[in-house]
């Protein structure tokens, strides 16, 4: 009689995501049995302990290093270090949306249910080791934050952003999922890496390292397609059109949550992809991520100049982070991904802290998101102006703030990557972008605000918010070095390790 | 030697005094005001320190610390000091309690305005002690932004446009430095070494000549806004004219010397044959400065304008002096930079002086001052003719030094540079002429409160200083000299140096 073996399921791998995803449920179950309340403060503080259970998971397995669930999920240090980030992404957003909610009177156990699954899907991306599960990944947290973006009832804009990012999304998904199909066409699987075997542990990874180049060439026009598909998600150019009108419509909080939250998901797929599993093809790719890169940087600084209105600043201005994080996936090195891990998760915190104080700022039902707003902010709320000043720092690059450590760090792979002209295109960009960051200080700073200075009531979730970044925001300026760390360890793949390219440099 | 790290505590006394000054309440002007006093008086006493331990015949660094601050990347926090920043630490430290005093009369947002002060100081006090590239870019850019802040806020008339264009020249320049430092970075790894920031390491890099060049233009890029060097000076005259007073004077003295110090202490050393080779351009650009800064001068109709163009001028003959390879030029470049920080700040100081009297700056409002003021106007003129470099006042013995020293390497070249002297002649004395000399004709000048305690505090060291370094100038240049020839001999690839200017020598 043969003897019957027990599957091994392991689930350490997505206990994060599954934390998120019941955590998620039980609040909706609990809203709806307590039923109307005043306050119902509850409701945060589950969506705080969920999160919080959630990046504690994903910290307590960092250095584990291994294929759960027949090789589809990745336990790995690089997806720990972003579940973790986004775990605080996820914290901060559900604490400054509370504020905003209640101001605006749109408290909903649906705003953190849907926060909660978006979180779950964007670490899903994370650890993702088979493009099936990556592509599940994209639409959980896409489809929660179409519901996000609509989340102001009742405004005009709101719905109309959503309906645009959905129609656009939806068409994007659909280039990945071609991109997956052609992937399975050439290699007969969807798995990333594959085991040992190619007969039986079929990968993408392993076709790559055992077939002889001629064989590729429908892999590559699926490298293509996906990234198309990605590319959406990071709002690269010319894919970057529903940014503006997504960051513009949606409630302020849920935009912070995009900026920090998609672009830390879809970036940590493309550097899975790209940089670990795709890596021996990046002759073929690098060409079309150049291209994207340099037009990013270029349309993202220059669009932002003439913009009025801070939201769509911002949305241009995190199109022309994306350029420079891109410079990172170009060079295709250790210090490319942990570059990019330090520049994402910086970058995070310094835009939620950012739309934190827009989301303040701009007041009831956000009437108050035009420059002229922000007028003479510092006489009238300087802690305020202060704090917003220190993230315009930092997205801008200045010493001293965590934003200026990363730029070096990705500028830095590229360089050493022997992608110098790239890195100076985007030297060129980055003066560009520091021009309507400075706009707005002069707006805070050397203009004399209209009328009478309007009350800002600041609740004191949204104030801690915007201490923790502001202070995070320095802290990680002055001493990057742990962080760091953190990111070098967790780009340690256990499959194809990207070597690291000896630049031809000195002469 | 166990002296007390004197060189540390003076850099970030004034930022420790910043940070807890935000603890004083701002409604208390006095104490705030009296604070910034004892701050920088006490950072001006402890670099006295600095003065008296240092040996003068060391050409390389003293003093200074080394502590790993980011091992990652190689970057360390290491300061030193030598022959070539000893004087400009002590300018700036000298300069500052001078800047607090004549900052009595700045009555809007005192507490804002004296912090940004102090940050500023420890910012440049960084830019001239750091030998860590990446430590050197943090303190170059960390003083952009307390000085666009202190332009924009407090600057008069066109303060925004000034404040902005400051900024945004000097952030392009500094960014293609950025681009330099990575490439020079990860050109220093050697088969066994890590990449280093650390310059002392760095220096001798083996380097392609194209290579060179382009870094040097890097480089150069940034330098060359700062110092100014012309066609890259046009926010020179907005920013200093629009500054408030302790502005300019900081701007003029200090700023300006950052981009010759930079072209020293990294320009020529890092990259010695494109420096070589590059000279002759820069030496003509330098002399077109010298000219061109003299003549548009003369025409001004604005007193503080003409001394912002007459700074473009004077710093045409520092780096005329840098780059003519002897080792007289060296040093009197070097002590042509003290020179300019102690006149031009003195004249800046004086601008303020007579603008609080009569809130304009327009030479035709003003005349006949010499009867009204006559302490102000002999003051006036004992700068004015240090500025233009009477013998037996300091401007003289650089000047003399530059023009001795072009003349043995450039031969003819030396005739425009010496006409730049005539033409200082004619600006700064047709100046003082149409405002001291002659009959009051505007009412308001009849009846002027001369020198009041406050001022005679700040112009006595001035005026003592001047006439001190034009009698006696050996203690200063011999304390340059040894670290002046060591440049040289970078410059000029060892080949034989006089050894000495003559002018140390003398008795």
């Amino acid at each position: 009689m043969p003897e019957f073996t027990q599957p091994q399921v392991q689930l350490s791998g997505v206990a994060p995501e599954i934390i998120l995803v019941a955590t998620a449920l039980i609040l909706l179950i609990v809203d709806t049995l307590i039923g109307e309340r005043r306050n119902r403060w509850f409701l945060a503080a589950m969506a705080t302990a969920g999160l919080v259970a959630a990046g504690g998971f994903a910290a307590s397995t960092w250095g584990d290093n291994e294929l759960q669930l027949s090789g589809a999920i990745a336990l790995d240090g690089f997806a720990s270090f972003v579940k973790i980030s986004l775990a605080v992404f996820g914290l901060l957003t559900v604490w400054v949306g509370r504020d905003y909610l209640v101001r605006d009177g749109l408290e909903d156990s649906e705003f953190y249910a849907l926060v909660l699954l978006a979180v779950s899907g964007m670490m899903l991306m994370a650890a993702a080791a088979d493009l099936i599960v990556m592509f599940l990944a994209l639409e959980t947290f896409s489809i929660a934050l179409y519901v996000l973006v609509a989340f102001k009832s009742g405004s005009l804009t709101s719905q109309e952003s959503a309906m645009k990012y959905f129609l656009l999304g939806a068409f994007s998904s659909a280039f990945f999922l071609l991109g997956i199909a052609l992937t399975y066409g050439a290699v007969g699987a969807t798995a990333l890496y594959g085991g040992s075997d190619p007969a039986t542990e079929p990968g993408i990874a392993l076709f790559l390292s055992t077939s002889p180049a001629a064989n590729t060439g429908l892999l590559v026009l699926a490298t293509g397609f996906l990234i198309i598909g990605l590319g959406f998600k990071i709002a690269a150019v010319p894919f970057h059109m529903w940014t503006p009108d997504a960051y513009q419509g949606a409630p302020s909080p849920v935009t912070g949550f995009m900026a920090a939250g998609t672009k830390f998901a879809a970036f940590a797929a493309i550097l899975r992809l790209f940089d670990v599993t795709l890596f021996s093809l990046r002759a073929e790719w690098r060409p079309l991520a150049i291209a994207a890169a340099v037009a990013t940087m270029i349309i993202g600084s220059v669009l932002a100049v003439v913009q009025d209105d801070i939201k769509r600043l911002l949305a241009y201005s995190s199109i022309a982070h994306a350029g420079f994080i891109l410079t990172a996936v170009i060079a295709a090195n250790d210090r490319g991904v942990s570059g990019a891990l330090f520049y994402l998760s910086t970058y995070g915190l310094a835009v939620l802290g950012a739309f934190a104080v827009v989301s303040v700022v701009s007041g009831q039902d956000e009437a108050r998101v035009r420059l002229t707003g922000y007028k003479g902010l510092f006489y009238d709320h300087p802690a305020l102006a202060v704090a917003l000043t220190l993230f315009l720092l930092s997205l801008a690059g200045v010493p001293v703030t965590a934003g200026f450590f990363g730029k070096l760090v990705v500028f830095g792979a590229a360089v050493q990557a022997s992608y110098s002209w790239v890195v100076a295109i985007g030297v060129i960009t980055s003066a560009i972008a520091a021009f309507f960051y400075l706009k707005i200080m002069v707006r805070m700073y050397l203009e004399e605000s209209e009328g009478e200075p309007a009350p800002l009531p600041v609740g004191r979730l949204a104030t801690s918010v915007i201490a923790i970044t502001a202070v995070a925001t320095i802290g990680f300026g002055v001493v990057p070095g742990p962080l760091l760390r953190a990111a070098e360890d967790a780009t340690i793949f256990f499959q194809p390790a990207p070597e690291t390219e000896q630049a031809p440099l000195g002469g | 030697m166990n002296d007390l790290p004197f060189l540390d505590i003076t850099l970030f006394l004034p930022l420790a005094g910043a940070l807890l000054m935000v603890l004083i309440p701002k409604r208390l002007e006095a104490v705030l005001r009296l604070a910034a006093l004892l701050v920088t008086t006490a950072t001006f006493v402890v670099s006295l320190g600095v003065l008296v331990t240092f040996d003068t015949g060391t050409p390389g660094f003293q003093q200074g610390t080394e502590l790993s601050w980011i091992p990652e990347w190689g970057i360390g926090y290491i300061t030193g000091v030598d022959g070539v920043s000893l004087w400009v630490i002590m300018l700036t430290t000298f300069l500052m309690p001078l800047c607090i005093l004549t900052s009595w009369t700045i009555k809007t947002q005192v507490k804002p305005y004296f912090i940004l002060l102090l940050t500023l100081e420890t910012g440049m006090l960084g830019v001239f002690s750091s030998l860590d590239l990446f430590l050197f870019y943090v303190f170059w850019e960390a003083v952009l932004v307390p000085m666009y802040f202190l332009i924009g806020m407090w600057g008069h008339g066109q303060r925004v446009y000034a404040a902005m264009k400051f900024f945004l020249f000097t952030l392009a320049g500094s960014l293609f430095m950025l681009l330099s430092i990575l490439y020079l970075y990860f050109a220093s790894q050697g088969s066994a070494a890590a990449p280093t920031f650390d310059y002392r390491s760095l220096v001798g890099t083996p380097l392609s000549l194209e290579v060179q060049i382009l870094l040097f233009l890097g480089f150069f890029a940034s330098f060359a806004v700062k110092v100014p060097l012309v066609p890259l000076h046009t926010w020179l005259p907005d920013a200093h004219t629009e500054a408030p007073t302790a502005g300019s004077v900081m701007l003029a003295a200090v700023l300006l010397k950052m981009g010759a110090y930079g072209l020293i202490r990294f320009g020529i050393p890092l990259f010695p044959d494109a420096a070589r080779l590059l000279a002759p351009v820069i030496i003509t650009l330098a002399i077109i400065g010298i000219i061109y800064g003299a003549l548009i001068a003369i025409v001004q109709h604005d007193v503080k304008r003409l001394v912002a163009y007459s700074s473009v001028a004077h710093l045409g003959f520092v780096v005329l002096g840098l780059f003519v390879g002897t080792i007289q030029g060296m040093s009197g470049g070097i002590l042509q930079m003290l020179n300019h920080g102690l006149s031009t700040g003195a004249l800046f100081l004086l601008v303020g002086s007579l603008y609080d009297r009569r809130h304009t700056r327009e030479i035709a409002e003003f005349g006949g001052l010499a009867r009204s003021v006559p302490v102000l106007a002999g003051i006036f003129l004992i700068v004015v003719l240090s500025s233009l470099g009477l013998p037996g006042l300091n401007g003289f013995v650089g000047e003399f030094l530059v023009l001795l020293a072009t003349y043995q390497s450039y031969g003819w070249w030396v005739i425009p540079a010496t006409f730049g002297i005539v033409l200082a002649a004619i600006y700064l004395l047709w100046a003082y002429q149409r405002i001291f000399h002659g009959t009051i004709s505007v009412e308001a000048n009849r009846h002027l409160e001369d020198f009041h305690m406050r001022e005679y505090v700040m112009f006595a060291p001035l005026v003592a200083l001047i006439i001190a370094i034009g009698v006696y100038p050996k203690p200063f240049l011999e304390r340059i000299e040894p670290s002046a020839k060591k440049v040289v001999r970078q410059l000029n690839n060892a080949s034989v140096v006089p050894e000495t200017s003559g002018l140390a020598e003398a008795p």
